[in-house]
C-alpha cells in the first residue's frame, strides 16, 4: 500500500529578483512500512522535501498524495489536524518546549487530539516507559542528556500511533554511541510495529540503518536504490 | 479546537513558567491602575472638601465692610471705621430687589460662664436672618425672632463648640449662661459646621439679638453701628446686581459724591470660593493628566514585555502546530494568557489604588472619592494593551506555516 506518493513537486523561494529552486519535478512513492533515508549535501533540498511531505510546509508546484488523501490545497488546519494523526516528528535540535516537564512534552500530540486528561498521562507514562526513561517522566528537558532529549522527541511522535515517523538528522547533535542507540530504536520500531520512517540524513552511516536510500542534487533525485545489506 | 478548560490549563501553566515576565507585565497595569485610580481620587476628593468648605460659609453671599478711617494722615485699615449701621441693613432688606435676606452683625470677644465652666469666645449680635445668610441649620431648639431683636432679649444661640466646653453632656437649651456677667437664656443650638478655609473654628460662636449686644455687651460709638453686614443674594446669577444695588444704596446712603471713594467694602465671598474651587479644578485636571502619563508608561511596558516576549515564543507556537495545534488552538491560549495577567494585574492595581486612595483621604481628612470613571478607563486600557499585545504576535505566528515557525530565531 502506498503511504506517500509524490508528483512532479516543485518548490521555489523568492530571493530577490529571480526565484530558487528548492525542489524541482520530484515524483517518489513510498510504500507503507518502508524505512527510507534521504541523503544529500547541504542545501539538495531535502529538508525542503521533508517538511512538504511532513505537512510542515506547502509545495509551489506538484501533486501530494498521503495515504491516499490529496494534500496539495488543504488549509493550515486541515494540514494541523494531518500532522497529528498521521506523522510523528523528531528534530535535529530535539524541539521540546523547554520548561516542561518530559510527560508533558510527550502529552501534546494528544492534546490537540482531544484525548482526556487522564489517558493522555497513561499513554505518555507509557510511551516514555517504552523508551527507557522510566523514572525521567517529570524531568525538564534540560535535565535530561541529548540522547535522551530525543527519545522523549520519539515518545512524542510516537504516542498518538502516528503511521509515519519523520525525522531530520535526529542524530545530527548526538555523539557517535548514542546516535547508534538511537538508530538501533528506530530500526526497531520499523521492524516492530511496521511505523513507516523517514529519515534525512548527510551521514552515510547512519542512512545504512535505513532500507533505502534515496539521494537528492540541487533540488532533484539523482539516485534511488535498496541497501544492501552485508 | 481543544476545550478552553485544557486551554486555560496550559495558559496558565505557562504564565507560571514564564514568572518574570508575568510579574512585570502585571506591574505595569498595577502600577497604571492604581496611579490613575489615586490621583483621581485624591484630585476630587480635596476639590469636594472645598465645595463642602464654600457651602457651609453659605451660598451667594456679600459681605459690606465698613471702610478704612484716617486719623492724622494714618490710614487705619478696613473695617476701622464706624459707618454702617442697622439702618443701612434695614434699607438695604427693604430697597435692594436682588437681595433675599441681611443680617447686620456687630460682634466682639467676651467670656461666657456655666456652672464652673468659662470659654472665651467670638459673640455674634445679630438679626433672625443670619440662619438663612449662613445656610445655617439648629439641631436643638428655636432661631431668635424679630421680637426679641426688637426687645434686646437676653437670648442666645450657641455654637456646638462652645456646646461642648461649657455643657459636656447636659442639655444647653433654657439654660441660663453668663456673658460679660449678664445672664441669658440658650434658645438654641446651631447645626455644626466645621472649620472654614482658613482654618478657623466656625462652631465657636455665640449668636445674640444685635440690639442686645450694642446695648447690653459691646455698646457703641454711633447709634445702631454694626460691624459687618451679611447679605444673601437671591440666586448665584443675581450677586453682581445685588453688589451693585447695595453699592449704589449705600453710596446715597452715606452722601458720598460721584468722584468719592466708597467708605464701606463689599466683597462678594462667594465668587473667591468659586475661584478657590477652578484652581482644585484644575489641580485634578492636573493629577489626571500625571496618571495619564503614568498610565501610558505602564502600557508601554506591558507592550514591550508581551510583544517580545511572545514573539521570542514562536518556536513554542511552531512546536504545538507541529504536533497538531490548530490556528485557534494557538489563539485562544495566548488570548487567554493575556487576558488572565491583565485581569490579575488589574484587580490588583484596583485594590492597591483604592486603598492608598482610602488611606490618603483618611490621613489627610479630606472625602475618599474613588470614581467609576477611573476604574474603568485604567483597567480598559491597559487590559486593552495587555491582550492585544499578547495577542498580536501569537496571532501572527499561528498565520506562519509550522516549519518558518520553528525556525524562528
Amino acid at each position: 500500500m502506498t503511504m506517500i506518493e509524490t508528483q512532479k513537486l516543485a518548490k521555489l523561494y523568492d530571493v530577490g529578483d529571480e526565484g530558487v529552486h528548492a525542489l524541482e519535478d520530484v515524483s517518489v512513492k513510498i510504500e507503507k512500512g518502508e524505512f527510507v533515508a534521504i541523503m544529500g549535501p547541504s542545501g539538495s533540498g531535502k529538508s525542503t522535501f521533508m517538511n512538504i511531505i511532513g505537512c510542515l510546509d506547502q509545495p509551489t508546484s506538484g501533486e501530494y498524495l498521503l495515504d491516499g488523501q490529496k494534500i496539495s490545497g488543504l488549509s493550515h488546519d486541515e494540514l494541523a489536524e494531518i500532522r497529528n494523526r498521521k506523522i510523528g516528528f523528531v528534530f535535529q535540535g530535539f524541539n521540546l518546549l523547554s520548561r516542561t516537564t518530559a510527560v508533558e512534552n510527550v502529552e501534546l500530540p494528544l492534546l490537540y487530539n482531544h484525548v482526556p486528561a487522564k489517558e493522555r498521562e497513561k499513554k505518555s507514562m507509557a510511551a516514555l516507559k517504552m523508551l527507557g526513561l522510566e523514572g525521567r517522566e517529570h524531568h525538564h528537558p534540560n535535565q535530561l542528556s541529548g540522547g535522551q532529549q530525543q527519545r522523549v522527541a520519539i515518545a512524542r511522535a510516537l504516542v498518538n500511533n502516528a503511521p509515519i515517523l519523520m525525522a531530520d538528522e535526529p542524530t545530527g547533535n548526538l555523539d557517535t554511541k548514542t546516535s547508534i542507540e538511537i538508530m538501533e530504536l528506530l530500526v526497531q520500531l520499523n521492524r516492530d510495529s511496521g511505523t513507516t520512517i523517514i529519515l534525512v540524513t548527510h551521514e552515510p552511516d547512519i542512512a545504512t540503518f535505513s532500507k533505502r536510500i534515496i539521494r537528492f542534487v540541487d533540488g532533484h533525485v539523482i539516485s534511488d536504490e535498496e541497501v544492501k545489506k552485508s | 479546537m481543544i476545550s478552553i478548560l485544557s486551554t486555560l490549563r496550559i495558559a496558565l501553566r505557562a504564565l507560571w513558567v514564564n514568572k518574570m515576565r508575568s510579574a512585570l507585565t502585571m506591574l505595569g497595569i498595577i502600577i497604571g491602575v492604581s496611579a490613575v485610580i489615586i490621583m483621581l481620587a485624591v484630585g476630587t476628593g480635596i476639590s469636594r472638601k472645598i465645595s463642602g468648605q464654600i457651602s457651609s460659609i453659605g451660598s451667594n453671599l456679600i459681605i459690606i465692610l465698613p471702610g478704612s478711617s484716617t486719623q492724622g494722615g494714618i490710614r487705619m485699615g478696613g473695617g476701622s471705621q464706624s459707618t454702617l449701621t442697622k439702618d443701612d441693613a434695614d434699607a438695604i432688606s427693604r430697597e435692594c430687589s436682588a437681595v433675599s435676606t441681611v443680617a447686620p452683625i456687630h460682634s466682639g470677644t467676651a467670656q461666657v460662664v456655666f456652672g464652673n465652666q468659662n470659654w472665651s469666645t467670638g459673640i455674634q449680635g445679630t438679626t433672625a436672618g443670619i440662619l438663612e445668610v449662613k445656610d445655617c441649620g439648629l439641631t436643638a431648639g428655636r432661631n431668635m425672632t424679630d421680637q426679641d431683636v426688637r426687645n434686646a432679649n437676653k437670648v442666645c444661640l450657641l455654637g456646638q463648640t462652645v456646646v461642648d466646653n461649657l455643657f459636656g453632656s447636659t442639655d444647653p437649651v433654657g439654660q441660663i449662661i453668663r456673658i460679660k456677667k449678664i445672664p441669658f437664656t440658650v434658645i438654641g443650638v446651631l447645626e455644626s459646621k466645621g472649620q472654614s478655609l482658613g482654618g478657623q473654628d466656625q462652631d465657636d460662636t455665640v449668636l445674640i439679638p444685635l440690639t442686645t449686644a450694642q446695648k447690653k455687651i459691646f455698646g457703641t460709638t454711633i447709634p445702631g453701628m454694626v460691624r459687618t453686614i451679611m447679605v444673601k443674594a437671591r440666586s448665584t446669577e443675581d450677586l453682581d446686581v445685588a453688589e451693585r444695588q447695595v453699592t449704589d444704596l449705600l453710596r446715597q446712603r452715606h452722601h458720598i459724591g460721584a468722584k468719592k471713594e466708597d467708605d464701606f467694602t463689599v466683597r462678594n465671598l462667594t465668587q473667591i470660593l468659586q475661584m478657590a474651587e477652578q484652581t482644585t479644578n484644575t489641580l485634578t485636571l492636573l493629577l489626571g493628566a500625571i496618571a495619564s502619563v503614568s498610565l501610558l508608561v505602564g502600557g508601554i511596558g506591558i507592550m514591550n514585555i508581551m510583544l517580545v516576549s511572545v514573539t521570542e515564543r514562536t518556536r513554542e507556537i511552531g512546536i504545538r502546530m507541529a504536533v497538531g495545534a490548530k490556528t485557534w488552538d494557538i489563539r485562544i491560549q495566548f488570548i487567554i494568557e493575556a487576558l488572565t495577567l491583565s485581569m490579575i494585574g488589574g484587580i490588583t492595581g484596583i485594590i492597591i489604588g483604592s486603598g492608598a486612595s482610602v488611606f490618603l483621604s483618611s490621613m489627610f481628612d479630606y472625602p475618599s472619592a474613588i470614581s467609576l470613571l477611573s476604574i474603568v478607563l485604567s483597567f480598559g486600557f491597559s487590559g486593552f494593551v495587555g491582550i492585544f499585545f499578547g495577542f498580536y504576535p501569537a496571532y501572527k505566528a499561528s498565520l506562519l506555516n509550522p516549519i518558518d515557525a520553528l525556525r524562528f530565531e
